[in-house]
């Protein structure tokens, strides 16, 4: 099925531009598009104009790689729960519909040109302390340590954050906890990540504060946007960690 | 061009650990002193950047992305095998060689793939120390699943994403040395050229994808971690901006560019649904354990599945392969898709797919089982094409996939090019002319964490570098070159946009070097591609200017890379006048349609030495033996 749509998107030449939303049509589309490829075909139109396309971050186009991601409607990735905006599909879309795209919104994910923004902090808040500290060499046998199951999936349910940001666009604080903890959690649960647990978590969020992120006052809507389906439960288990690390002083000498 | 595969001597299983020793060390106060480039972020070059610093050597690591984290090694869904014989089912090292070696239809490095065989136990223990949140049973230990058709359960995996959590985990090494300021991160940040200086690789030219700025990086050695080329045809199942251009350039320095025509097509992809498509999405490969694969029995029968009775349909892979049937090997699969489509028995509006019916298996186990194996790919593919595969049949279709072909490497991982280091997929690597499913992760992470590391030091402590900067002639020249190729792409300001042209090149290489080839469709795209590339630089438009964050700019020097790249990779098919692994020559087949190798002229990697633009490479041949495991016919039926 072909549909027509209006799209209003933002444009922004540069970190020092002010932008503004400039409108398109966007005519004939098969419904059996994904979002950014009515997005290509848009772009497409425009060169052969002889016009700039609108700048839109992308790699994988199947949901795993965290590059995409922009505001569809005010909504992170769009409309539909769970779905990355490659994989949104153009048949959610009626006829006539009008769109308004736009990039993350944060302070500290600075826009650089149309709905590309810079999410480098996210990497930063890793550099700070998202790791086990193995070096190449360091392993003990892979079996030697045998991890419940339970723990193992759960670990999992967080690890397999992409890095999007869509948490930080929905937040009205703009807080990176729920990347945060994901992290915190993926590594925390697991017996491994244990000799830096406490350490780890103080440091990822001093960066997080650093950067400029919000902290999370329980909107949840973090969690509705989402792609992956990481839970709000980790930010409640990043913060008992950090209670105790800062309270009751878990990880250091005088704890153990 | 000299090949010295510099292949240890000794048993197949001593030459690596005497190898080790033979290697020079570089002093471990001495590591520090010496700088080492590392270019892409994926499995190999993440786990290769972090081993390095780790062992104390400056390193700079660039990758295009935003971040580390998205290099397309993420997108891997499968699993990695290594041969520990956890499940006791009589796996071993030699086992895996074997199967590795057979696999590859006998166009690897015997001493390569034992090397291989032996480093993918060290591999799992890595990962797992690290945090991989692999699989486990309610024991608590690890999970093993047969993968891709072998008989013993190697494949260790991480739901259907095992790419993600291991690239997340070199990511996260390498993110703590850059913490630790032993790494320098250049994200957004593209190779463009090569820099030797007195023949040694010695530096890249890149372009600051945010600013546009040109310029140069030296260090002592230089290492390309850069993927794979599947998308020279357009539609691939790799990410939008994976690309040739690093090796290709390095190729025009002088580095040998091997058996580019080794490209592997994976059978279950989601098939084209419009001319718009703007790449293929793979289905994990484990869903032909329990889907049937059939076409109609008659060409351009119209009709929906349920009103086909099953004495209409031909299940052909059960058909032609009784023992294997849905299993068969990716190549045959593949192969025996693209058949069926051309007869006119294709599926789907487009005709251009082949059913993979769970029917029968929901009615054996029922939908919960069905589920709990396959559930999220069936939301993935409801999600992408809007049908409900508890309901219909899927519709796949063979899609570009992996290359197995790329810059020649010797036993050290280096090219023909002194301090030019190749790995993981972008080297012409260990899988010879097929590679097994989930062994790709394992080479890549091989290369990265246990097999550079002590190669690069070896020649680092041979050699006296001179000291350059950004004032040495030579590297002026590249970056001048560098600039004004970029600045042409800008000034041609023709009619076409570069996907249009880009497509257009895919669809020949596609049509004449894609599942099946032939000398007269060989010759026939290598008349076409020149014709093409001479309208690309004559008639692209590049909108915008390069100072600034330009995509369509990104994207032209790509293709035009791609461009000349094609025609390697047809004349590589050309000439290699048989039929293995992933490349099927159509005149090279038994009675019964099935591959026919040519052990006698072709048990040789090619190697073609670039000579100039509009010049025929020179092909040269590293020859190989099989000591261990002897050459035999693959028999699936």
């Amino acid at each position: 099925m072909l549909i027509n749509l209006t799209l209003h998107v933002w444009r922004q030449k540069g970190p020092k531009d002010n932008g503004r939303f400039v409108t398109y049509p966007a005519l004939q589309i098969n419904t059996h598009m994904s979002f950014l490829e009515m997005l290509d075909v848009v772009n497409e139109q425009l060169m052969e104009k002889g016009e700039e396309p609108i700048a839109f971050e992308h790699d994988c186009r199947e949901g795993i790689c965290g590059s995409c991601g922009v505001m569809i409607n005010g909504l992170p990735h769009g409309p539909n729960p769970m779905t990355a905006t490659c994989q949104l599909h153009m048949r959610y879309f009626k006829d006539g519909d009008e769109i308004w795209i736009e990039p993350w919104r944060a302070k500290a994910f600075p826009v650089l040109r149309d709905l590309v923004v810079d999410r480098s902090a996210f990497d930063r808040i890793i550099q700070s302390g998202g790791f086990i500290s193995a070096n190449t060499g360091n392993a003990p046998e892979a079996n030697a340590m045998p991890i419940p199951k339970q723990i193992a999936d759960r670990s999992m349910d967080a690890a397999v954050c992409i890095g999007c940001g869509a948490c930080v666009a929905a937040c009205p604080n703009a807080s990176a906890m729920l990347f945060t903890s994901a992290k915190v959690t993926h590594l925390g649960l697991l017996p491994q990540g244990q000799p830096e647990r406490y350490e780890r978590v103080q440091r990822m969020i001093a960066r997080m504060d650093q950067e400029g992120f919000g902290n999370c006052s329980n909107h949840g809507s973090c969690e509705a946007a989402c792609p992956v389906g990481i839970k709000v439960d980790f930010i409640a288990r990043l913060n008992r960690d950090l209670l105790k690390a800062k309270l009751c002083g878990a990880g250091t000498p005088s704890a153990v | 061009m000299e090949l010295n595969a510099k292949i240890p001597g000794g048993s197949i299983q001593e030459k690596w650990d005497r190898y080790r020793f033979d290697l020079k060390l570089v002093n471990a106060a001495n590591k520090r002193k010496y700088s080492v480039i590392m270019v892409g972020t994926g499995l190999a070059g993440a786990s290769g950047a972090a081993s390095l610093a780790e062992l104390g050597y400056q390193v700079y690591c660039y990758s295009y992305h935003d971040s580390p984290r998205r290099a397309h090694s993420i997108a891997a869904q499968g699993g990695i095998n290594a041969a520990k014989n956890y499940q006791n089912d009589g796996d071993s090292i030699y086992r895996l060689f074997y199967d590795t070696v057979k696999g590859g239809d006998f166009r690897a490095r015997e001493a390569n793939v034992y090397r291989l065989s032996q480093i993918s136990l060290n591999i799992i223990d890595q990962c797992v120390a690290q945090g991989v949140p692999f699989a486990r049973e309610y024991s608590g230990y690890l999970s093993n699943r047969s993968f891709g058709g072998a008989q013993v359960s190697r494949t260790f995996y991480a739901r259907g994403q095992t790419g993600q959590q291991l690239l997340l985990g070199a990511y996260q090494a390498l993110a703590r040395q850059i913490g630790l300021g032993t790494v320098q991160m250049f994200p957004r940040t593209e190779m463009l050229d090569m820099i030797l200086v007195n023949g040694r690789a010695r530096g890249i030219v890149t372009r600051n994808l945010v600013t546009g700025e040109v310029r140069s990086h030296l260090a002592d050695a230089v290492v390309l971690a850069t993927g794979g080329y599947s998308n020279v045809f357009y539609l691939s199942t790799n990410a939008k901006a994976c690309n040739t251009t690093a090796i290709w350039r390095a190729y025009r320095r002088g580095a040998g560019f091997a058996n580019p025509c080794y490209t592997q097509i994976h059978p279950t992809c989601i098939p084209q649904s419009g001319d718009y498509q703007s790449k293929l999405t793979l289905m994990s490969e484990s869903l032909r354990n329990d889907g049937r694969i059939w076409v109609p029995k008659q060409p351009g029968d119209t009709r929906t599945p349920p009103q086909i009775p099953e004495s209409e349909r031909d299940y052909y892979l059960e058909r032609i392969y009784p023992s294997y049937g849905n299993l068969s090997p990716r190549d045959i699969a593949s192969r025996r898709a693209k058949e069926a489509v051309d007869q006119g028995r294709g599926v789907g509006e487009m005709k251009n797919g082949v059913y993979l019916d769970f029917a029968e298996a929901l009615k054996r186990l029922g939908n919960t089982v069905i589920g709990e194996r396959y559930g999220n790919l069936f939301e993935m593919y409801e999600r992408i094409t809007g049908e409900n595969p508890y309901e219909v049949p899927m519709r796949i279709y063979p899609a570009p996939h992996y290359t197995m072909g790329g810059l020649w490497v010797d036993y050290n991982l280096m090219s023909t090019i002194p301090g030019l280091y190749v790995i993981g997929e972008a080297n012409f690597s260990d899988h010879g002319a097929n590679r097994l499913g989930a062994s790709a992760l394992m080479q890549g992470l091989a290369d990265g964490y246990f097999i550079l590391p002590y190669t690069i030091g070896d020649y680092l402590a041979q050699g006296k570098f001179e000291r350059i900067d950004s004032g040495h002639a030579e590297v002026r020249a590249v970056e001048d070159e560098t600039r004004q190729r970029y600045q042409k792409l800008l000034s041609i300001n023709g009619k076409r946009t570069v996907d249009s042209l880009h497509r257009e090149l895919g669809k020949i290489v596609w049509d004449y070097c894609g599942m099946g080839r032939n000398d007269a469709g060989l010759k026939k795209a290598l008349e076409q591609i020149p014709k093409l590339r001479d309208e690309f630089w004559h008639n692209v438009r590049v909108p915008g200017s390069g100072d600034s964050l330009n995509q369509a700019l990104e994207k032209a020097g790509r293709v035009a890379d791609f461009f000349e790249m094609a025609e390697l990779l047809c004349r590589d098919a050309l000439a290699r006048e048989e039929s293995c692994g992933g490349h099927f020559r159509e005149e090279s087949q038994t009675e019964d349609g099935e591959a026919r190798r040519d052990d006698a002229r072709f048990a040789h990697a090619a190697v073609w030495e670039f000579t100039g633009v509009d010049k025929a490479p020179t092909r040269h041949v590293e020859p190989l033996n099989f000591e261990y495991v002897k050459p035999a016919t693959r028999s699936y039926k």
